[in-house]
This record gives structure tokens, sequence and C-alpha cells, in this order.
């Protein structure tokens, strides 16, 4: 299994996920986007930071750069997609997965650990938890609201496509414990297939024990294992 | 051809949260003005040349459509006219 970690100009997690995946012992290499996807990507990491410093809106021009197409092509064929923050973003601007993520209901960049609920543990991101469980797992984003219009929602709940919510560290999901106003607490969804998922908060971040203070992301990424 | 200006506002749909509109007014009431509300959007200015108004305005409608509007959260018009 190579993992092709797909940097823009403007990412910044690029390494962070190379270093995670390496330390969980999954080979992972930074792909310029304008390089193409090599042919022995078995996986793929949209990574985290500011690609195209959010011009217009955060991810929607590196979600029109070529190499997406091939992103989207692989994720149809079942390539394992996973897309973190930035990533979040130009997954759900380039349609891999339904709803926006746009500016935080505080209007503030937020940086602080969050807890989540695993709302499916029957999914590759997943297998590592059962559901109901509580990771701890960092943020750091302006634009991570949640939004989807409201049928598209229901339809979302319906199909079960919500992966984690944000919750507090008893798993309960309130008001308090959603940083941003994301709708239904998302934040994180699945794309047409389990293989394909996004989300606001970074795993990576959450892997290395030497960072501090939780590993809980970890089991996120040892989907690419 | 003729040459057009399409001119495309896109805006956040009615109900979604709006931070960015929010805080403004909160600075411009800081500064003594007093408004009922605030609505922000953005505004692009095409200049194209198309073989009518109509013309023009497909192909900006498209641009909205794929690039400058997220249909999950915007609503967007186009006007065209001759430049």
């Amino acid at each position: 299994m190579t993992v092709s970690v797909v940097q823009f100009g403007g990412s910044n997690c690029d390494r962070d996920a190379v270093r995670a995946l390496a330390h969980l012992g999954i080979d992972a290499e930074r792909v310029w986007h304008e390089d193409g996807l090599p042919a022995d990507t078995d996986g793929i990491v949209l990574p985290g930071g500011f690609s195209y410093g959010d011009y217009l809106r955060a991810g929607a021009m590196a979600a029109r750069a070529p190499i997406m197409a091939e992103v989207r092509e692989a994720a149809a064929d079942g390539v394992p997609v996973i897309g973190v923050c930035n990533g979040a973003q130009i997954g759900s601007e380039s349609g891999l997965t339904p709803g926006a993520f746009t500016t935080n209901a505080s209007a503030r960049f937020q940086c602080e650990p969050v807890h989540l609920r695993v709302e499916r543990a029957d999914t590759p991101w997943t297998a590592a938890y059962d559901a109901g469980d509580v990771i701890e797992v960092p943020i750091a984003h302006g634009e991570g609201r949640f939004e989807i219009g409201e049928a598209a929602h229901a339809d979302l709940v319906a199909d079960d496509r919500v992966l984690f919510r944000y919750c507090d560290a008893d798993g309960e999901v309130t008001d308090a414990a959603n940083p941003n106003g994301s709708t239904d607490n998302v934040a994180g969804v699945l794309g047409e297939r389990d293989s394909v998922a996004v989300l606001m908060p970074h795993p990576e971040r959450a892997t290395l024990p030497d960072l501090g203070r939780s590993t809980d992301g970890a089991g996120i990424l040892e989907a690419f294992a | 051809m003729t040459a057009y200006t399409a001119t495309v506002t896109v805006r956040l749909k009615r109900g979604v949260l709006d931070p960015e509109a929010e805080t403004t007014q909160q600075a411009l009431e800081r500064l003594g003005f007093e408004l009922s509300d605030l609505r922000s959007a953005d505004r692009f200015e095409v200049d194209l040349d198309a073989a009518d108004a109509d013309e023009a305005a497909d192909r900006a409608d498209e641009m909205a459509e794929r690039l400058l509007a997220n249909p999950t959260i915007h609503d967007y018009e186009v006007a065209v006219a001759e430049r």
C-alpha cells in the first residue's frame, strides 16, 4: 500500500500526514498535484493547510485542479480517500462528499482539542473503534462549520453517512461541545462509498506519542494499513 | 461578437448563518451607526465576448455553477450589459 498525500500550493499538513503514516508503518509519499497520481497509489490523503490561500472559498481552487479528477476516479474505484481539514474542504468542494464547510459561527480561527463521537464503526476509518467511542483529536480551522440543506441533511442521516460528531468528554452531542456551529454537530462525513471520508479534525496531529495529549487519531489512519 | 460584462452576484442562501456579516454589523454599530441587518455578497465582473446577451449570460451562469458559487450554501444571479 502506497499512500499518496496530495500537496497543493499552500498545503501545510502534508509532511505531518506522511510522518504519522510512517509511524504506523504505512508507506506514504507526498505527491505534487501537477505531477498527477502515481500509478501505484493505493490510498489518498488530501492534507490540511491553506491551499491557494483559501481564495474564493477554502478548498475551492484545489478542488478544480486536474489531479482531483484522478482522485475522484480512484475514489469511485474503491481506493480509500480521506480529506483532513483543508482536505475536507477540498473533498466537499469537489463533490467527493456531501455538504460544505464554511466560516465558523464564532467568526474566529479555532485551534483546540475536541471530542468526537464515532458514529459508524463499520468503515475502514473507524475499524479501530466501537460505535459510540469518544476520541480526542485537535481542530485548527476558521471555516469548519458544516452546512448542508435540510433535505440533504435528512438524506445524510437516513443514509448513515455521518462518521463523527462533535461531543463532550462523555459522548453527549451538545451545542456546548460544537466548536464551530456545524449542522447536527457533524465533524466528518462519508462519501458515496465508505472508503471515502472527510473530517475537519486532524487525526495526524493525534497519532505521534511525542506530540502530547492524544494518539486517538491513529485508528483513523490505520485504514491505510 | 459583442463585448459584454457579466456581473455574477453570489450570496449566502437565506437562513445560512453569515458570521462575517454579523461581525461587520457589530463593527458598524460600534462606530455609532444604527442598522437593523446587514448582508454581504460577492460580486464578480466578467468581461467576455459573445454572439448575444443570452450566450454571455449562459456562460456566466455556467461559471457560477461550476466555481463561483457553491450550490450547497449559495444563491447567485447573473446580469449582462454591453461593455
